[in-house]
């Protein structure tokens, strides 16, 4: 809502400047978003009465005039405006006046006249994007003038951001009436001037839905002036408050509605067949609108029709072929009460921008269409002439908005507010803002105005009563009560202490948008469970992800891409997920990994991270567990995975993610020029750690013995594992696999292993009669599993 | 006592003598030492010699040999001690690294500035008696609108540019629908904050289709505004680490009433007036107010008996404000050399 200073003083008298009115605003909930004078400052511009015109003698295009200024003999001026007429007031440019494009005006000679000052279009003075001639001004100027006087452009400009509760507040009258409210000064005047009928022709109106229109008021206006222009203070207000200047009907019906905050409309008369009708759309119905769109509205829609055809969207905007042009002479105005719900959502669901409909559906007082209408025919008849005939009312007072007395307890207030408020000054309060207020002894019974369409509650009234008295007179306390006491056990393993062990193992934590480009993810999963978003912003965030992956290989290779060689980033989001028509959401981690094991630097060979660099930096996540035995890696198959360099990690029975390399042909299709390491953990499974369990240490000497097999390349080192602690028992509290080899020396196709065990017995010294026959049966138990045999 | 032996005995300890100040190392001193004291040393031997003496020369030539024995072994341990200490001497030289190379090894990562901020934020809000709520992201119509007080056609709706899955599931615009939710589960007294993503169909220099939220609610018999306002002010001094000028104004949102939002005195030009706060001296940093009791009805709360307040927080603004990030898309670009400064 941008309003004018100076038009808003002509309703309220306030003593203070533009900067403490709109403090006062913004502090009050009408927060303004910003002040700018009203137009440049024009030093040297004066109004000027061409008193003479005859053509150019060399260029026929030019107009030589003879204008007055005031000065003892008239400036001649070479212009080239085609309504550069004999009587216009111009603004003159008078030497070394400067304009707002910053031309400086020096008198010159146009093909061989003298033109000693400058006419200006409303361009060039700063008041329109585009001009068509000179800028003219009123009949009333004053040869002489300062324009800038004239046209008071010291006002300000004030823009002010609503909040959608506040459509009282939509116009220069509710600004004012809130600030009267505000500062306990009143109005200048609460009535517009009236017009009575000179006609007795009427239009037949017929509401079919006064639930969606309670109130429908119509006047004809008869042999309007089509030659008339709307006066320049009109238009001057008109552009101050963001609207341009059409014609004169168009203007005032926007003046009306940005002075008094009813949107109204006016039709051409012969353009109608019959009468007005109020409807819904039919089916199929068609509709061509003013900013030039064609409609296909729903059935809810309601239309303002003519008995052949809808001629306007309610409250919303006008059809094409009702509408006003220049050559109209007879018209229709409308003002009317349209339910906000009618209205809500209407022009933004038909892609409108439409002033209207914005008031409507933020409710517009239901008793202005009456003192709007009659003030519009007022000002028309000064402007257009013509003859106003007796406004027709269809009015279903049933269908009206009634606000029922609202009930405010004086205890309720203080205990919301959480600071004692005299009765007093609530009352004084309360009857600023209010229609009608009785007082009683613990509670007020309040009626609120019919513009007030936010006063139905109590809590709106401790609002309003807050807002007149200043937030800054709430006091600041801490809550009594200690509230919930916060619950936190050991077991619960924080995702922050995950986080930090990433990081401290030097990875770099990203955030990527939860929506992804479909065929991206599709690398990584089968796409199945995939959600579609239905409006999506772009076609590469049209779906939710269902992995980690599709969001981090893009950051891996946006920073491939700023030659950045060593990557490793993790995230912690959610994935999302389609099953049989419900939705699921999984917390997880995902992480990727280019380049090498370490930056690079002296002293140590440069070494690319591998397969088991990254394992490692899992395996660490999943020890935070304290229970990582839990945890097994199984090699398996999985899409965008290089399938011998993938594992799936299981939780005892449940999966609970997995790890490995990109698959060769998804690094060729993503243009990768290294490869990448991935992988994916479900963290539901991860949060829940094991409180350690006290084992007393075993003071008996532990007893080392290395071991070396060779077996199959095919027995994985886990299962070769697995059978040395079973064949071992509880005494061996430590296996370390610490070498694996294949090459000389080995069968192809066969491997050896070599690991340390540690034995150790928590009550005695074992012999070593005891070890050896300890460390044979293991060899026995792998001899039978695996065909193991010592390495010699 | 024979004239010969002790010339000899004395020529013997000159010559180890000689020989134990000319070694340059502890292995040479070493084999000295087995050449005059080991068991078959030049010394030792001396005392085979003792049989062919006199009795009464014995003693005397026994003395002598052992005199001389204790003697070299001084001296070997003196030249013992000199070598080590040259041995230490030439280590200390010979060992002398560029002690300003860099250490070797891995660096540490860093967390997202999002994530930083976020954590901030909850150790606040932590102290202060809240507990941290969670909801999805994927919501309904009812949780993310219609129980907040923003029925279908309500001038609010228009703010929030919505995503929608389909027509009744949608990427919830806001963390509010956590409220909704907690309240469904849990009784009064509450004390939530649910920090987590949010996302609107908006896309441009100030707007991110995805951003951070921190919600908060607290629901008791005598939750106060006053109460709101002093754990806000507290809050966000604790979140600057500055006595901040804090001002609150009226505002609106369905959800609550009465309702406000919060300025802070200009943390980048202390309140004076610059680009950021577009000279007002002023940055607004949250919206918050007292739940309306249309919220509470929706989950069945008796409004006569529990009063709440609530809160919502822009994660991305406040890191913005707390380092100086000039343009919020940097957040969603993830250049390593954007993130690498919050290490």
């Amino acid at each position: 809502m941008i309003i004018s200073e100076t038009w808003l003083r002509d309703w309220i008298d306030i003593r203070v400047d533009v900067q403490g009115l709109a403090d006062r605003l913004t502090m009050s909930g009408l927060e303004v978003d910003s002040l700018k004078r009203a137009g440049p400052e024009l030093r040297n511009v004066v109004v000027g009465r061409v008193t003479a015109a005859r053509a150019h003698p060399k260029k026929r295009r030019l107009t030589v005039c003879d204008v007055d200024v005031g000065a003892r003999s008239p400036l001649h001026v070479v212009c080239g405006a085609p309504n550069a007429t004999v009587g216009a007031r111009v603004a003159t440019a008078l030497p070394n006046a400067t304009l707002p494009s910053g031309h400086v005006m020096q008198p010159a000679s146009i093909h061989g006249i003298d033109s000693q000052a400058m006419l200006c279009s409303g361009m060039e003075l700063g008041l329109e994007d585009s001009s068509e001639g000179l800028y003219l001004l009123g009949e009333d100027a004053p040869v002489g003038q300062r324009v800038d006087d004239y046209l008071e452009l010291a006002d300000w400009v004030i823009d002010i951001d609503l909040t959608p509760n506040r459509g009282d507040c939509l116009s220069i009258l509710g600004i004012a009436r809130e600030l009267a409210v505000l500062t306990g000064s009143t109005l200048k005047q609460t009535d517009v001037p009236g017009c009575a009928a000179e006609t007795e022709r009427v239009i037949d109106i017929a509401v079919s839905a006064p639930e969606a229109c309670p109130r429908y008021l119509g006047r004809i206006v008869e042999g309007i002036d089509d030659q008339a222009s709307t006066p320049v203070w009109m238009r001057e207000r008109l552009r101050r408050c963001g609207i341009r200047p059409i014609v004169p009907v168009v203007d005032v019906t926007n003046y009306v509605m940005l002075e008094l905050g009813q949107p109204m409309h006016a039709f051409d008369l012969d353009r109608l067949t019959g009468g007005i009708r109020v409807r819904t759309a039919d089916p199929g119905e068609v509709i061509g609108l003013l900013d030039g769109s064609e409609l296909r509205p729903d059935r809810q829609t309601l239309l303002i029709a003519d008995h052949q055809r809808a001629v306007a969207v309610a409250g919303v905007m006008g059809g094409t072929d009702s509408g006003i042009d220049a050559n109209t002479r007879n018209i229709v105005l409308e003002a009317a009460h349209f339910t906000p719900s009618v209205v809500a959502g209407r022009a933004r669901s038909f892609g409108l921008n439409s002033e209207s409909a914005y008031r409507f559906e933020r409710g517009v007082d239901p008793e202005l269409p009456l003192p709007a209408i009659h003030y519009a025919s007022a000002l028309l008849k000064n402007i257009v002439g013509g003859k106003p005939g007796p406004v027709v009312d269809k009015t279903a007072k049933r269908c009206l908005p009634k606000w029922p007395a609202v009930r405010i307890r004086h205890a309720r207030l203080e205990q919301v507010l959480g600071m004692h408020m005299k009765v007093d000054q609530v009352d004084a309060m309360l009857r600023r803002s209010a229609r009608g207020v009785t007082r009683k002894e613990k509670y007020w019974e309040v009626e609120p105005p019919s513009y007030r369409f936010d006063m139905q509650h109590e809590c709106d009234l401790i609002e309003e009563l807050i807002r007149i008295h200043g937030y800054h007179r709430v006091p600041v306390s801490f809550p009594k009560s200690i509230g919930t006491v916060g619950k936190l056990s050991e077991s619960q393993l924080p995702i922050t202490r995950i986080r930090t062990l990433l990081t401290d193992r030097d990875y770099q934590e990203v955030i990527t948008y939860s929506f992804v480009d479909n065929a991206v993810n599709g690398l990584f999963d089968d796409n199945q469970d995939v959600i579609s978003i239905a409006n999506p912003i772009a076609d590469n965030m049209s779906v939710m992800r269902t992995n980690m992956w599709s969001g981090l290989v893009q950051a891996a290779i946006t920073n491939l891409n700023r030659q950045q060689r060593r990557i490793r980033l993790f995230e912690v989001g959610r994935t999302f997920h389609a099953n049989d028509g419900a939705r699921r959401e999984i917390l997880r981690l995902g992480g990727v990994v280019c380049g090498n094991l370490a930056p690079e630097q002296w002293g140590q060979a440069s070494q690319e991270a591998d397969f088991y660099d990254v394992k490692a930096d899992v395996e660490a996540i999943l020890a935070l567990t304290g229970c990582s035995d839990r945890f097994t890696f199984k090699q398996f198959n999985k899409k965008g995975l290089q399938p011998g360099q993938s594992a799936q990690i299981s939780h005892q029975t449940r999966v609970v993610g997995c790890i490995g390399r990109i698959h060769p042909q998804v690094q060729r299709e993503l243009d990768l020029e290294s490869s990448l390491f991935l992988f994916q953990l479900d963290l539901g499974m991860l949060l829940y750690r094991q409180i350690p369990q006290f084992m007393k240490p075993s003071r008996f000497p532990a007893i080392q013995r290395d071991l070396s097999i060779v077996v199959d390349t095919k027995i994985s080192s886990r299962m070769v594992l697995d059978v040395v602690i079973e064949a071992g028992g509880k005494r061996i509290v430590n296996l370390n696999l610490f070498d694996v080899y294949r090459g000389e020396g080995i069968d192809p196709g066969r491997k050896s292993l070599a690991f340390g065990l540690t034995l150790q017995d928590s009550s005695r010294t074992l012999t070593d009669e005891e070890v050896d026959s300890t460390i044979s049966e293991i060899i026995a138990a792998l001899n039978r599993r695996f065909g193991a045999e010592l390495r010699t | 006592m024979n004239e010969a032996s002790s010339q000899d005995l004395d020529a013997l300890v000159r010559e180890a003598q000689q020989a134990i100040r000319s070694v340059e190392n502890l292995d040479a001193l070493d084999e000295v030492r087995v050449q005059f004291l080991g068991k078959k040393g030049l010394i030792t031997q001396q005392l085979k010699r003792i049989g062919a003496l006199d009795a009464v020369e014995r003693p005397k030539f026994g003395n002598a040999v052992n005199q001389a024995k204790r003697t070299l072994e001084a001296n070997i341990e003196r030249r013992r001690e000199q070598l080590q200490a040259q041995l230490v001497a030439k280590k200390l030289v010979d060992d002398v690294i560029d002690v300003t190379l860099p250490g070797r090894g891995i660096e540490i990562g860093g967390l997202h500035p999002v994530t930083r901020t976020m954590q901030t934020m909850e150790d606040i809000f932590v102290r202060m008696g809240f507990e941290i709520a969670d909801g999805p992201e994927m919501e309904d119509d009812f949780h993310n609108f219609e129980a907040l007080n923003i029925p279908v056609g309500h001038p609010a709706r228009a703010m929030h540019d919505t995503f929608y899955i389909d027509e009744q599931t949608l990427l919830r615009t806001h963390t509010s629908p956590v409220q909704i939710r907690y309240m469904q589960e849990h009784h009064p007294p509450l004390r939530i904050i649910a920090p987590g993503r949010v996302y609107r169909c908006d896309s441009d220099v100030t707007h991110t289709p995805m951003f951070h939220q921190i919600e908060g609610l607290a629901v008791d018999e005598t939750i106060s505004f006053a109460d709101l306002k002093g754990v806000l002010i507290h809050f966000l001094r604790e979140f600057f680490e500055s006595e901040l000028q804090v001002r609150f104004r009226p505002s609106y949102f369905p959800f609550t009433e009465p309702s406000a939002e919060v300025d802070i005195g200009c943390v980048l030009c202390d309140g004076v007036g610059c680009r950021v706060c577009k000279q007002s001296g002023w940055l607004e940093v949250l919206g918050c107010g007292m739940v309306h009791p249309q919220v509470f009805a929706h989950v069945q709360l008796d409004s006569e008996r529990y009063t709440g307040f609530a809160f919502g927080l822009g994660v991305e603004r406040l890191a913005m404000l707390r380092y100086g990030v000039d343009d919020l898309r940097l957040f969603f670009e993830n250049d390593l050399n954007f993130l690498r400064q919050f290490r």
